[in-house]
């Protein structure tokens, strides 16, 4: 590790905490992950393709990226909205609302799939009424879209919410003494402030939408080219002992996942770029 | 254009910022409000503005009540103490926002836009910069494009808040030299906010010197240093030694009043001599002598009383005398400005 | 999520006049905030309880007795006594080394660290199951020394530690690089050993920052369900979590009993709420102190 050891820092328990972190993180992630790219390894293409590009799989990377993108749309959207009412606003209850934003992470996914499904369902709390208007939630893509909204609610909120309290005050001062509107000032002056902010919300919760499985599949129906996700898909194939298949479909979404990584991490760089 | 506050006063919860506070500032003078912090010269600033609304009292600009009109409306330029660049946008942007959000009649061609904004970046000599964004200037550079920006919309009034209290003391020492003469050169009747008094005497037509909440006193800048209307001012505008009580400096024990009095003098007016050369001198020990730059500062203590005081002479003054630590001397104030005791500072 | 990062000091920001919204807008927009948040938020919350106390105390107080039930309670307990310890430790450890130092390579092993975050539960289970499954690379060799790992406990904890790996980390990295080190610098000037300068200085900086991460992992930890579900094998009395348990229940369409164990988490999830919401506060105030 001593290569590394670019300042003198009089600190001590580099060498120690550094290695610990690397060895942990290789036996824990590392060497697993490493298991799952060997394995597509020795499938060959045709395999492979076939495994990644049937049917089946392909309609079910097109609902779970669909609505996955749906979903992350409507939090950002709404993100923005929370974000902006609860830095900017007093009401009553606020603070409880605000403590409210993070349940779906606090809320074990099983228990959220399973409420959702009910309230959701012909006779359930929401669904009573949306049925009345022939609107079927439960069982159907749109469950989908329900669950993987209320999973990815946070991320918006919270990567918009310290970006505007942080927001000095004189700069919309500036642009009303410069003549600026309410809107203009939050089209052309906020909002680009927000925007590298909102655009990592849209991506952290698009990347938890896209390979969320227990909130999701109590609601969705799981009717294979309609409303089945490929992370279900991974198990049905888990379930019939066919390791390559899932092993191939799970390297697609790995890739997926380190794609998302390594935008959500530019996008963070690029937030900083105008800072001081 | 002329700026009249009549009566304003402003309060933030429990704590007074403005009482009862009118001023005049004549069209094209550069005016600046000094005072320190918690004073209300930025509160002031920001009801001129009409990012403030008074509690009490009007503004009127050239004899038109504003007291109402909202701050789009007052066509005031107004920098800011951190100058609220807009950072996502690049300097030319940054000096344009103002035009391209005028309503689309009164907007400028894109042309036009373009001309005014060079021009001004001409004007605050940093042509070659436009396509920087703000985080790629220095707080001298990025100072005057908050400025250019201000005067993009051709302002009435041109409102300053500690315009150069985030610069280092070089940068900030040409800064006002440039503001003196950008002032000069475009006549927009400006006011500015500071608690430096250097700074205010240096670049002010008139300078207001605020405390409190109120007015202390209104002036030119050597009205308010030569004829300190109160304690306050004094004390505020310099170095100053006070003489307490009857009988112990010359102005002091001369002056007919009834009540205890307080004779204030500025460190450089004080003589220092070896001999007793006139009758208004009095004894004092040296304690401490320290050459700073141009100067020499002599720390002082009173026969009498014991009583400090400090002195500052010219080094040419000082390597004559020659002052030794614990030598007895003669202190003799040139000029004594006399409050009655009862004033605070 | 990562609070550290964003939570300076907040300004009092003092709005003057005209610089806000009118005041229908205002009302306008906090109406629908509360709407949206009510009904994605609120309502779900509430039909977990109402659900599960739908046929009275007695059927919801059964339903928790029941015996895999009581085994499922005792093996999310289990894993999460290993995982969470486990992952505070490595935490603890690796934001020493990464934010009181400078190295190359920082940022990527930020990365690295917060990738199980982004993989999918599901490929999280797998990979084990591709190690140590049967026909895995450590699953002859397993096998052979009659070892179980896949479809038994061990599996299950291994999981859990993976999908709850960053979590202690990613709070207090950020919360120790805005401390900076120059607190640690004065200890050591001043004679602290380098234990001594950990326990007496940094732990006590940092403290209300570990316990908002112990209590997101725990969180994860008990409620995990896509990873745990794949390694599981789902054997009644057994292999079950808390969270397998209830899809069991909620399957054989016993729902009272599904929604009386998942009011369990779901109380979890409220009591995870609350301390995470003075953590938070704390975080800000071992920042603000600065």
């Amino acid at each position: 590790m001593s290569r590394f050891r670019k300042t003198h820092s009089v600190l001590p328990g580099f060498g120690p905490a550094l290695g610990y972190t690397i060895f942990y993180l290789s036996i824990i992630v590392l060497i697993p992950l490493s298991a799952l790219v060997f394995k597509s390894a020795t499938l060959t293409w045709p395999q492979f393709l076939a495994a990644v590009a049937s049917p089946r799989v392909v309609a079910s990377y097109r609902v779970t990226f669909g609505a996955a993108l749906l979903a992350a749309g409507i939090n950002a959207l709404f993100g923005v909205l929370v974000a902006w009412v609860l830095v900017r606003y007093r009401f009553a209850g606020k603070r409880l609302f605000d403590a409210l934003v993070d349940l779906p992470f606090a809320l074990p996914t099983a228990v959220a799939g399973i409420t959702l499904a009910t309230v959701y369902s012909n006779n359930g709390w929401i669904g009573r009424h949306l049925e009345a208007h022939g609107i079927k939630v439960a069982f159907t893509p749109l469950g989908i879209l329900v669950a993987m909204t209320f999973i990815g609610l946070p991320f918006v909120v919270r990567t918009v919410q310290p970006v505007l309290e942080e927001l000095d005050a004189e700069i919309e001062e500036a642009a009303a003494c410069l003549g600026a509107n309410r809107f203009q000032t939050f089209w052309r002056v906020l909002f680009p402030t927000m925007l590298p902010a909102v655009l990592t919300g849209f991506a952290l919760a698009f990347a938890r939408a896209v390979g969320e499985y227990g909130s999701v599949i109590f609601i969705a129906g799981n009717m294979p080219m309609v409303s089945e996700i490929t992370p279900l898909l991974i198990i049905t194939k888990l379930e019939q002992y066919d390791y390559a298949g899932a092993t191939a479909i799970a390297s697609v979404m790995l890739v997926v996942s380190f794609f998302l990584l390594l935008t959500i991490n530019l996008l963070q760089k690029w937030s900083r770029r105008f800072a001081e | 254009m002329s700026i009249k506050i009549g009566s304003v006063s402003k309060n933030f919860g429990q704590f007074a910022a403005l009482k009862d506070v009118s001023l005049t500032v004549p069209s094209g003078e550069l005016v600046a409000l000094l005072g320190p912090s918690g004073s209300g010269k930025t509160t002031l600033l920001r009801i001129i503005a009409g990012l403030e609304a008074p509690d009490q009292g009007q503004i009127f600009f050239d004899g038109v009540e504003t007291t109402n009109s909202h701050v789009r409306e007052r066509q005031v330029g107004f920098v800011f103490q951190h100058y609220a660049l807009f950072r996502h946008m690049t300097v030319f942007d940054n000096i344009a926002f103002g035009l391209t959000v005028k309503p689309r009649r009164e907007r400028p061609g894109k042309a036009q836009i373009r001309e005014k904004v060079f021009e001004l970046l001409k004007l605050i000599q940093l042509e070659q910069l436009a396509d920087r964004y703000p985080a790629q200037l220095s707080g001298g550079q990025r100072q005057r494009v908050a400025l250019a920006r201000a005067l993009a919309v051709a302002p009435k009034v041109l409102l300053l808040d500690e315009p150069f209290g985030a610069l280092d003391a070089k940068v900030r020492a040409e800064l006002r030299r440039w503001l003196r003469r950008l002032h000069d050169e475009i006549h927009v009747t400006s006011v500015f906010v500071t608690h430096d008094q250097e700074e205010a005497l240096e670049v002010a037509d008139r300078i207001v010197v605020m405390n409190q909440g109120q007015i202390e006193q209104e002036g030119t800048p050597t009205q308010v240093y030569d004829h300190p209307a109160t304690p306050f001012v004094f004390s505020f505008l310099g170095n100053v030694n006070l003489f307490h009580g009857r009988g112990t400096a010359g102005e002091v024990q001369a002056a007919v009043e009834p009540v205890p009095a307080v004779g204030y003098v500025r460190s450089h007016d004080i003589e220092v001599e070896r001999q007793l050369s006139d009758p208004t001198a009095v004894r004092a020990t040296v304690r401490y002598v320290q050459t700073v730059g141009p100067l020499v500062r002599v720390e002082l203590a009173l026969a009498d009383t014991g009583a400090a005081l400090e002195a500052e002479l010219s080094r040419e003054v000082a390597d004559r005398l020659d002052l030794q630590v614990g030598e007895e001397v003669y202190v003799r104030p040139r000029k004594v400005t006399v409050f009655a005791e009862d004033y605070q500072i | 999520m990562h609070v550290a990062g964003g939570l300076k000091k907040t300004k009092s920001t003092k709005q003057g006049r005209g610089l806000g919204e009118p005041a229908l807008v205002r009302w306008l927009l906090i109406a629908v905030t509360i709407g949206f948040l009510a009904l994605f938020l609120l309502v779900p919350l509430a039909a977990v309880f109402s659900q599960a106390l739908e046929k009275g105390w007695e059927t919801y107080l059964a339903a928790l007795h029941e015996p895999d039930t009581l085994a499922a309670i005792k093996l999310t307990l289990l894993t999460a006594t290993i995982s969470v310890p486990l992952n505070l430790v490595f935490g603890v450890v690796a934001a020493w080394g990464i934010a009181k130092f400078d190295f190359p390579g920082k940022s990527f092993l930020i990365t690295l660290i917060d990738l199980p975050f982004s993989v999918s539960p599901v490929v999280s289970g797998l990979i084990y199951v591709l190690l140590f499954g049967l026909q895995g690379w450590l699953g002859p060799w397993l096998q052979a020394h009659d070892l179980k790992i896949i479809f038994a406990v061990p599996g299950i904890v291994l999981a859990t530690i993976f999908v709850t790996f960053p979590f202690v980390a990613r709070e207090l990295i950020p919360l120790m690089e805005a401390q900076g080190r120059e607190e640690e610098e004065a200890a050591l000037t001043l004679g602290a050993s380098g234990l001594q300068t950990f326990l007496r200085v940094t732990l006590p900086n940092i403290k209300w920052g570990i316990l908002y991460g112990v209590i997101l992992c725990n969180a994860r930890a008990m409620g995990e369900f896509g990873a745990v579900s794949v390694v599981s094998g789902h054997v009644r009395g057994s292999t079950n979590t808390i969270p397998l348990q209830v899809e069991i229940l909620y399957n054989e369409y016993n729902f009272a009993a599904a929604f009386a164990v998942a009011s369990l988490l779901a109380l979890l999830a409220l009591v995870t709420l609350v301390v995470k919401t003075v953590a938070e506060w704390k975080v800000r105030q071992e920042l603000a102190n600065n």
